[in-house]
């Protein structure tokens, strides 16, 4: 079943340059962007800088509206205002900056927030904020400031705050864009064990090449459209286009099509290094 | 003798129920015209190390020494060395201030005390270091991009014509296409001017490539200090530090494992790539250096 | 420099005073802040007895309860030094134009007592109560005035907010400070004109950030369905239990204490 859809999904922003006049000129994000993803996929979507996959994260969280074209979650339109909350409940959304999506001072009421904000009763808030907080390995912490946390930990508290409105999808913009390798790798866990265990679906905004090696698939974004779609695989085979695009490829990978170049004959798209091992092994 | 650092302590709120020992007993020396990467993880210590390059922080115990005077010794002018070693801290939000690219760029001059043309003179240079063009000049340095943001503000500390450029993790949240730009250029600057550099990273396939000088910060000590190769030989014991060397180091040591007589401190694609033709009996054809 | 704030950092122990109603440690502030105000001489002493039983009872280490005095010790000595000397009456010791009466000296000493009792009394609230505890006390206890169309949902939820990012601004108005002394910013220049003008590297980026924070954070607060207060059920709604009732009985009878002792002794 499809979990999110979009059907020509394009996006302008309004620019005041002129401060004279209040009419804005329109700067299109996303352009004519048709995607299909099924419930409990992992997707990754790359893209450099201003590539507009921060817009598109948006859209899929109702947090902006098509300008033109349509946005369904589980079959809502994004549009149809009756359905805002139940759209919201259901897609959660995790931010690039952990501090600026924390909202309480206290670990175990951030996680609360969401469920306090649904109308969910007391007792069932307890037990979602529990069941949240075990699942993102952060109980122990339930009675900390987030002041006190690591990056990782924040966003892990954030992952438990999505977590407890009991959604089906969650959009990560950037995770881990502001956490040190260490943090990447316990966020990056985090929510593959979500996908694994829960059948969550994963829509994860990246630029870190190896983060998105075990996505089922991936989106390229480039000046706001899809550029490239299919799995790590198949992707990771054109190294020149990814280059073209601003993006590198991971370095096994790059390894592997610069030996490949100089002659030897390996496959395409190495991603791992036991895969790279095993290849050269053959090649003996 | 650029820098010493004499057996450097530092504790963070000393006496109160947080005090929190970042750094114990360094002994460091860096030399001019050094390239060095400073490495380690969250609260390792390397934030506080780069600050008492500068004297913006104080040891708590020991010295530290630029062109061998005590820089916490009586009437030494302690701004004064801030225009000789320049950092530039990780959130270009942080330090730009100014309406203009032009004007931010020529802050850190101004307080040098230089007139205004000589300031424009400077900027200008330090700018064009960057790849900031005269198209920028008169834009607002909030409407630049990421990666635009960060260059300027490696102009405002070039601006000033420092001896010393240490930054703080210059391309933390840039994508690659950034990434490569900012360590292309610092590494230029490294080669033109001889300028010495000190650059904090997390990733260490970006150290690997550039540095001719690795420091390992773990828990407020040194870890390690030598060439990237010989830390990342160490491959092991940095995982258990919570870091890692660059994937292909680790693949090297596979192939090693399995049989293969390849070089295994390689640490960059070229190297590795080199190592694997060789094995395979064959040289590197694409004429790439 | 907000670090050594002791109003609002929560210390947690889980003493009986930290299980309390939060409107409880709030009335019982209010009502200690009200009696340390109406006694004048020996009633300190009871005030004094009842804020250390308290103290006591929260379990939190001294050093940390009068870590809040440090902040005020400037306005401490301006106020012991003005009473000392200021104050006429019966001169027990001159030097030229200054002189320490009798009655300066007990003003001074009862000032100073209020003032360290005040924040004392503050802290001790503050340590034993988190802010979001502390909101939803102040929600509860003014929603009579959402009545009167006062947004007493929203104005919690601002203070709650606003205590959470303190520490964090604070720590981002350093990180800023120090990127502009890396270029040779003087913020200890000479004249008030100067010093104003080199406020300006700072205040700007500090400005700029807490912008984007502030859009940031209303983004993540919509897509955490957050609508306003209508609708919004509780993680911790609050209710009196048997505890709370006896501690609000003991609040009334150390006030009917303080106010018989005002009238009948003049205490």
């Amino acid at each position: 079943m499809s979990m999110v859809r979009t059907d020509a999904l394009s996006h302008d922003y309004l620019i005041y340059e002129d401060e004279e006049s209040d009419q804005g000129t329109p700067v299109r994000a996303l352009s004519e962007v048709t995607i299909d993803i099924r419930e409990g996929e992992f997707v990754s979507i790359l893209g450099h800088n201003g590539s507009g996959k921060s817009t598109l994260a948006k859209h899929l969280n109702a947090l902006l509206l098509p300008t033109e074209g349509t946005v369904w979650i589980e079959g809502m339109d994004t549009k149809d205002d009756d359905k805002l909350w139940d759209i919201r409940q259901r897609a959660g959304m995790i931010f690039q900056n952990p501090d600026n999506q924390i909202i309480a001072s206290v670990v175990e009421e951030d996680v609360a927030f969401g469920p306090e904000n649904m109308g969910v009763p007391t007792q069932e808030i307890w037990d979602r904020v529990n069941s949240a907080l075990e699942r993102t390995g952060m109980t122990a912490y339930r009675e900390h400031s987030p002041n006190r946390l690591s990056g990782g930990q924040k966003q892990r508290v954030a992952i438990a705050g999505v977590l407890a409105m009991q959604p089906k999808c969650i959009i990560m913009d950037e995770p881990t864009a502001m956490l040190d390798p260490v943090g990447r790798k316990e966020v990056l866990a985090a929510v593959h064990q979500l996908n694994r265990e829960l059948g969550i679906t994963v829509i994860l905004i990246t630029h870190y090449m190896e983060e998105v090696i075990d996505s089922d698939r991936l989106f390229v974004m480039n000046k706001g459209r899809v550029v490239m779609s299919g799995t790590p695989k198949e992707l990771f085979a054109r190294v020149e286009e990814f280059e073209e695009l601003g993006l590198a490829v991971p370095q096994i990978t790059m390894l592997g099509y610069e030996l490949k170049k100089a002659g030897l004959d390996l496959p395409d798209a190495i991603l791992t290094r036991e895969e790279m091992t095993e290849a050269l092994c053959r090649l003996r | 003798m650029s820098i010493t650092l004499e057996n450097v302590g530092f504790v963070y709120g000393a006496g109160s129920v947080y005090e929190k020992t970042a750094l114990k007993d360094v002994n460091l020396t860096i030399e001019d015209g050094e390239f060095v990467g400073i490495i380690g993880h969250t609260g390792s210590g390397k934030s506080t190390l780069i600050q008492l390059f500068n004297a913006l922080m104080q040891p708590t115990t020991g010295k530290v020494y630029y062109q061998g005077k005590d820089i916490w010794g009586p009437g030494y002018n302690r701004r004064e060395l801030r225009f000789h070693v320049g950092l530039v801290f990780q959130y270009p939000e942080h330090q730009l201030f100014e309406t203009d690219v032009m004007s931010d760029v020529c802050f850190g001059p101004k307080n040098q005390g230089l007139s205004k043309e000589e300031c424009e003179h400077q900027a200008s240079l330090a700018l064009s270091a960057v790849g900031i063009g005269e198209d920028y000049y008169k834009k607002s340095p909030f409407e630049l991009s990421g990666g635009e943001k960060r260059r300027v503000c490696i102009a405002g500390v070039l601006a000033m014509n420092p001896d010393v450029l240490i930054m703080d993790e210059p391309t933390a949240g840039l994508d690659p296409a950034g990434r490569d730009e900012i360590l292309d250029l610092i590494s230029r600057m490294h080669k033109n001017r001889g300028i010495t550099v000190v650059l904090v990273s997390h990733s260490m396939e970006d150290v690997a490539r550039y540095v001719e000088r690795l420091i390992v910060m773990n828990d407020g000590e040194k870890a390690y200090d030598g060439t990237p190769r010989e830390v990342f030989r160490n491959y092991e014991e940095l995982e258990k530090i919570g870091l890692s060397a660059p994937q292909v180091t680790y693949l090297m040591h596979d192939l090693k494992a399995k049989g293969f007589d390849v070089d295994e401190d390689a640490s960059t694609v070229e190297e590795a790539k080199t190592s694997i033709l060789k094995v395979f009996g064959m040289t590197d054809s694409s004429g790439e250096s | 420099m907000f670090r050594d704030i002791t109003i609002g950092q929560y210390y947690p122990t889980n003493s009986i005073i930290h299980r309390l109603d939060p409107r409880v440690k709030f009335l019982g502030m209010l009502a200690f802040v009200v009696s340390i105000f109406v006694v004048s001489n020996y009633g300190y002493i009871v005030c004094a007895a009842w804020l250390f039983t308290i103290i006591a009872l929260t379990r939190i280490p001294l050093n940390i309860m009068f870590k809040g005095l440090k902040m005020i010790l400037f306005i401490l000595v301006i106020t012991v030094v003005l009473n000392l000397f200021m104050t006429d009456g019966t001169i027990i010791w001159q030097w030229k134009v200054f002189k320490i009466t009798r009655e300066g000296l007990t003003m001074a000493f009862l000032m100073a007592m209020r003032l360290i009792m005040l924040v004392l009394g503050i802290s001790q609230m503050s340590l034993t109560t988190t802010p979001n505890q502390l909101t939803a006390a102040m929600e509860s206890l003014f929603k009579p005035l959402s009545r009167l169309h006062v947004p007493v949902h929203s104005i919690a939820m601002m203070m709650s907010i606003a205590l959470r990012f303190i520490p964090i601004l604070s720590e981002e108005t350093e990180k800023i400070r120090k990127a502009q002394m890396a270029r040779g910013a003087d913020f200890e220049g000479k004249g008030i004109m100067n010093r104003i003008r080199a406020m300006i590297p700072l205040l700007v980026p500090l400005f700029i950030t807490a912008f984007r924070r502030a859009t940031d954070l209303a983004m993540a607060m919509e897509a955490r369905c957050y609508h306003g207060g209508e609708g919004r059920t509780q993680m911790k709604p609050l209710k009196y239990v048997n505890r709370d009732y006896i501690a609000l009985a003991l609040l009334v009878l150390y006030l009917a204490v303080i106010i018989l002792l005002k009238v009948l002794l003049h205490w």
